[in-house]
């Protein structure tokens, strides 16, 4: 059988020059993209290096990169464990957060009633500020638990993924609309075939934004009490006894942890959105 | 039985007479464009035979059924000007959502699916994206998807309105080939003269404010239908193609000036 191809070899050719052109260019900017950052980062620590050993910085104000990696090398398996326990935390909750912000979602879309009760709550809680919510959680779940950081991870990561959702879910197009209620389809059909599958791209961007918000909150929960065993008691500890070096340790420790959440976010948008619109499974002819 | 009868039709929005005092019979594998200037009716007629909208006046009865129930037994299959194609679905699985919609199983919608995309010429791209074709082979698989559960009636809402004009006449060509080989009636709306004389057995003119029938033109024989595209472009070339046009040109003048 003849291919009707004109169109379609136009179309898979200007792909193929865009991936060379962008493959191409990547090569030149993928190198000066890494180059710059990294050499900007270490004119920085040399800088910085020069400012406390030179100009005589009191170590309290200000410890030196060197010291500080002294003491990443010193602290290295507690900067593990600990840094375990925090991820942990924001991974829990960011877990537990994103089912239920997209649990909430597809209800209030599919709901009238809870869509108005939870849109505001929901809302509502991305104002509150997790500095005020953490003393209470530790108060009510007690100090021997992880319990109350995970919630408040969770309370974090609620909000972007709900949001996000909710708006995936409304972005129905018209023509998609009209389709479905000729083809006499369900509201379920309706859900399934149209609105869910349309809302994963939104739901995949609210997972990215909200991964590195969990780090965050998972730390800065663990400044107000309960168990001594993450980063951020770790740096606020340390921090009390004038341990300053040994906070730098752990705030590097944080930076990094954040990253790995940041990266993976991004990695798990990027896959599920290009899975989603590459070839499907069974699809084949 | 007739596929479409409509009487006494009306139809109002707030402040538009619609659609006023329509009657109109679509026979059985019959052809019938709608024709007329914006505004004169022509999609608002095609919806509400749809279900799509509900007439404030008069009766609409579709395969012999109220068009509720019509739609309810996917009697009918519908292509928009916009092919709506879900993007996270293969072509394939584009043309099975109506008949999985209605609970056919698997193996037998994918069957049909692909017989479907051989009678569009698309069998190559069942596994392709949406987005990895052009236009015209887009609205291609929308009416394959249209054609998926066998409906009587094919209603099309100037399907071929966003395509470049060569495009456009091939396509043209196709459809009377499928609609000939599915023996579907078509109810058709369109804005392009020649298009609507190529295709039809009978061209209905409309006019605005209210949106009435101003006239019924005859078009091709009845039931003559080219199923060579060479010969579809061969009528383009006859006299009684210019006649037709013109006629419909002057029907749709007439309509502007009442």
């Amino acid at each position: 059988m003849t291919r009707p191809t004109p169109v379609s070899e136009r179309h898979s050719r200007s792909v193929g020059l865009n991936e060379s052109a962008v493959r191409s260019r990547g090569g030149w900017r993928g190198t000066s993209s890494v180059l710059a950052p990294v050499g900007f980062g270490i004119a920085v620590l040399v800088v910085w290096q020069l400012v406390v050993t030179v100009g005589g910085l009191p170590s309290f104000l200000l410890p030196a990169p060197t010291a500080i990696a002294e003491q990443i090398g010193a602290q290295f398996p507690v900067l593990l464990s600990t840094g375990a326990v925090t991820g942990g935390n924001a991974l829990v909750g960011l877990v537990l957060g994103f089912a239920l912000g997209v649990l909430l979602a597809v209800l209030a879309a599919g709901v009238r009633v809870v869509s108005d009760l939870v849109t505001p709550v929901v809302l509502a809680a991305g104002a509150i500020p997790i500095v005020a919510l953490a003393p209470v959680f530790t108060t009510m779940f007690g100090s021997t638990t992880e319990i109350p950081r995970r919630l408040v991870v969770m309370v974090v990561v609620v909000v972007p993924v709900y949001v996000s959702t909710a708006r995936g879910l409304r972005q129905v197009r018209p023509v998609h609309d009209e389709l479905m209620v000729a083809l006499a389809a369900t509201r379920r059909q309706y859900t399934r075939f149209v609105r869910l599958p349309g809302a994963v791209p939104f739901v995949m961007t609210g997972l990215r934004l909200a991964a590195p918000a969990a780090v965050i909150a998972a730390i800065v929960a663990e400044y107000f009490g309960g168990l001594q065993n993450g980063l951020g008691s770790r740096i606020s500890s340390a921090a009390a006894n004038t341990a300053y070096a040994r906070a730098w340790a752990f705030v590097a420790a944080s930076i990094v942890l954040g990253l790995l959440f940041f990266l993976a976010g991004l990695l798990a948008e990027r896959l599920v959105t290009r899975t989603l619109l590459s070839r499907p499974p069974g699809g084949s002819s | 039985m007739n596929a479409v009868v409509l009487a006494d039709l009306d139809k109002r929005f707030a402040a538009v007479h619609a659609l006023d005092g329509i009657e109109l019979t679509v026979g059985q594998g019959e052809f019938v464009s709608l024709i007329g200037p914006s505004g004169c009716g022509k999609s608002t007629l095609l919806r509400v035979v749809a279900d799509l909208e509900q007439p404030t006046g008069g009766t609409v009865e579709v395969t012999g059924k109220s068009a509720r129930q019509a739609r309810l037994d996917q009697d009918y299959g519908i292509a928009f000007q916009q092919a709506g194609l879900l993007d996270w679905r293969s072509v394939v699985q584009n043309v099975e959502l109506p008949l999985q919609v209605h609970g056919v199983g698997k193996a037998e919608r994918r069957t049909r699916a692909l017989e479907l995309l051989e009678l569009v010429g698309l069998s190559d791209f069942a596994g392709s994206r949406p987005a990895e074709l052009s236009g015209g082979m887009q609205q291609r698989v929308a009416i394959a998807r249209a054609l998926a559960p066998s409906p009587k009636l094919l209603l099309m809402d100037e399907p071929f309105g966003a395509l470049d004009e060569m495009t456009r006449e091939r396509m043209q060509a196709e459809l009377l080939r499928i609609a000939g080989e599915t023996g579907a009636a078509v109810l058709f709306v369109t804005h392009s003269i020649p298009e609507a004389v190529v295709l039809s057995d009978r061209i209905v003119v409309m006019s605005p404010r209210p949106g009435r029938i101003t006239e019924i033109v005859a078009g091709r024989r009845p039931g003559a239908v080219p199923d060579d595209p060479e010969e579809v472009e061969d009528v383009r070339e006859t006299g009684a193609f210019f006649e037709t046009v013109t006629a419909v040109r002057e029907a749709l003048r007439k309509g502007a000036a009442a």
